[in-house]
């Protein structure tokens, strides 16, 4: 890896053991990694192998059992409330499920206006507000007009998660954490939406972390590629090294599994 | 919130027990401005006055009189005393006498009332006659004394000199008075109870102290599982496993049993009607919280309570605005039903004799314990409890049928 490039969020050890006894199940097991500022990471894997819970932690929203997040270098303190609001100012994510992500009870201007208060423009005056929500929006192609006064569950599968875009473009945070942010969406609106990721990160130079079980879209848009198995990663490396020249058994099952068009299914490994 | 009240009105159940629980309340309120005695005062020297319309037989005779020859007003006359059971009693006795069947006509008044003055004698006592059966014919008989003698009544009123008793006015059977002319008559709907108070007055009172501790002891019961609840919930780990030590040590307490402690360490003196709606309150929260806890897991790892954290709100903003919506539907439907079993709780500890201290205000259950304590069902009083007892099952009747409206509406499973 290139060490001239900073060091943005880095792990050590990083374990999540859930439930005791009997019913102890690992679910991330010491996993180490180092991601660089600017870079576009992947984490790939099969369901239930870890992902999420370990997207969970880096986002500080479950503690560690064991092991050490590093920020920007320096041992990741989120102690207190006020800490961890600093913290997610910092870093952000989009969740899989947009229908899910949204609290159905508020309006779309609310979410917007979250963001807003969170960068510290709380005490803006309206129009200036309705200014940076227009000016998001019509970042990810969606017309303010038509969504202010309007609930989440109004809208597609597709505006919502561009939505969620457009709230990161308002937050513009160092590091964006997506979780499977195309799984749930229609095959047309899943290139929209890795556009408009890429897009912004080109726009305000953060680092991208995708979490996918998809290894042919890791290799389409990441520089480095993380394969986790079973709470571990068991191979790590450029996109090129790890998809082009895989070393593990359970890399290439995982090659084996993206469905070509012009070759009969190999449905062995199922 | 429209929406979903616009969709709860659109529930037959939901709007069905709406209107008899909306009856109920609108009795409460506007029934004391028409009537404003006091629904505790005395007006009756006697017990379990039936129901009816009470004539003053005093202010009778100084209405206008009419007369009017009804054909009918001499069978109705000897009817009212002289009714079917009557006469099948007077059969009886005279059967058990020794007069043969056949020998008696009890369609036939003269004939009847001609063999029973011959042979009944009060002191006789047949084989298998209770004294209580016994006691029954005296009072017939007496009841009968001159019931054929069809002539004039005479008011006679003492000569303020002389003391002697001078005919001032002379009733014929034909003299008739205008109810609207007598100047009083009260209308007792539904009698009066034990002490001689107006049944209906005091009946719709009651209904109205009743909904009142139903109100409270749910909102205590519901506001303290729904905190608890909350807190077990959100916060997990050792708070939970507190919350919940206590909760399962209440569940597995039957809480009538605490209730009954409560209500008698507390005295007499002391129970005014909140308080024991709020002993009510207190001892039946366990199931709210325990629900409002499930759900409330289920819910902190949802996407959008993640986000909401994302956004740096504070734990009491997610509380209220990313976990409280989604289970209100919840907590008003077990509020619904937290406010009827009060009622039936109240109603349960007044009869043992623990309810409110019984000077202050009516409640349906005191009213019943009354009705229970001078044996109104045995003595077939129905109109001192029947009426109770309708009111308390239409009030948990309605609250049901709502909460299952509302059920409805909420959990799209149960859609018909």
């Amino acid at each position: 890896m290139n060490d001239e490039r900073k060091l943005c969020l880095s792990g050590k050890g990083l374990t999540k053991v859930f439930g005791l006894g009997r019913q102890k199940t690992v679910a991330v097991d010491h996993v180490d990694f180092a991601f660089h500022e600017g870079e576009i990471i992947s984490i790939v894997g099969e369901s239930g192998s870890g992902k999420t819970t370990l997207a969970k932690m880096l986002l500080g929203l479950i503690g560690e059992t064991e092991g050490e997040v590093y920020f920007q270098g320096v041992k990741r303190d989120i102690g207190s409330q006020k800490k961890k609001q600093n913290y997610w100012k910092q870093i952000q994510a989009i969740f899989q499920d947009p229908f899910s992500s949204y609290n159905i009870f508020h309006k779309i201007d609310e979410v917007l206006l979250d963001c807003i208060r969170m960068r510290g423009g709380g005490k803006l005056p309206h129009a200036k507000k309705v200014e940076m929500m227009t000016e998001a929006c019509s970042f990810v192609n969606l017309k303010f007009e038509e969504l202010t006064n309007k609930y989440p569950f109004e809208l597609s599968g597709g505006q919502q998660q561009r939505l969620m875009i457009a709230r990161i473009f308002l937050l513009k945070p160092k590091i964006l954490l997506a979780d499977e942010p195309t799984s749930m969406i229609d095959a047309c609106s899943r290139a929209t939406i890795l556009d408009f990721l890429m897009q912004l990160r080109d726009e305000i130079g953060m680092t991208l972390i995708f979490i996918t079980h998809d290894i042919g879209l890791a290799y389409y848009v990441s520089d480095t590629v993380y394969i986790m198995e079973k709470g571990k990663f068991v191979e790590s490396g450029s996109a090129d090294e790890v998809i082009l020249n895989p070393q593990q058994p359970y890399t290439r099952r995982l090659l084996n599994d993206v469905p070509k068009i012009h070759e009969e299914w190999d449905l062995s490994t199922v | 919130m429209k929406h979903i009240l616009h969709e709860a009105f659109r529930s037959p159940k939901f709007v069905t027990g709406f209107v008899i629980f909306m009856a109920i309340l609108a009795l409460v309120v506007f029934y004391p401005l028409f009537v404003t005695d006091h629904p505790l005062a005395i007006i009756g020297q006697g017990t379990f006055f039936p129901p009816g319309i009470y004539v003053s037989v005093y202010d009778t005779t100084n209405a206008p009189q009419y007369t009017m020859m009804l054909p009918e007003a001499e069978g109705n006359r000897i009817g009212a005393k002289l009714g079917d059971v009557e006469r099948e009693a007077m059969r009886e006795w005279l059967i058990d006498f020794g007069i043969p069947r056949a020998e008696i006509d009890i369609d036939d008044t003269a004939k009847l009332m001609t063999l029973w003055d011959a042979y009944y004698d009060p002191a006789l006592r047949f084989q298998g006659m209770t004294s209580a059966r016994q006691k029954y014919f005296a009072r017939l008989d007496a009841s009968l004394e001159g019931l054929l003698v069809m002539e004039p009544r005479v008011i006679a009123v003492p000569n303020t000199e002389t003391g002697a008793f001078e005919a001032s006015q002379s009733i014929e059977l034909t003299d008739f008075v205008n109810v609207n002319e007598v100047a009083n008559v009260r209308v007792l709907p539904l009698g009066t109870d034990n002490f001689g108070r107006d049944m209906l007055t005091q009946l719709v009172s009651a209904i109205g102290t009743s909904l009142q501790i139903g109100l409270v002891a749910g909102t205590v019961a519901t506001l303290i599982g729904l905190t608890l609840g909350l807190m077990a919930g959100y916060i997990g780990g050792l708070v939970d496993d507190v919350i919940m030590f206590f909760t399962n040590l209440f569940t597995a307490i039957p809480g009538i049993v605490l209730l009954i402690l409560i209500s008698y360490s507390i005295g007499q003196e002391n129970r005014g009607a909140v308080t024991v709606a709020v002993v009510i309150g207190v001892t039946s929260w366990v199931w709210t919280t325990r629900a409002v806890r499930a759900q409330v897991i289920s819910l902190r790892n949802r996407d959008h309570v993640n986000l909401s954290k994302l956004s740096g709100h504070s734990i009491f903003h997610i509380i209220f605005a990313d976990i409280l919506p989604y289970i209100l539907s919840y907590v008003v439907m077990a509020f619904i039903l937290q406010i009827s079993s009060g009622i039936l709780a109240e109603a349960g500890l007044s009869i043992l004799g623990l309810g409110p201290k019984t000077t202050d205000v009516p409640t349906l259950g005191l009213m019943m314990r009354w009705a229970m304590i001078y044996s109104a069902h045995i003595l077939n009083k129905w109109w001192a409890f029947f009426p109770v007892i309708v009111a308390i099952a239409l009030i948990s009747f309605s609250l049901n049928l709502m909460n299952t409206g509302l059920d409805q509406v909420f959990n799209p499973a149960l859609r018909e």
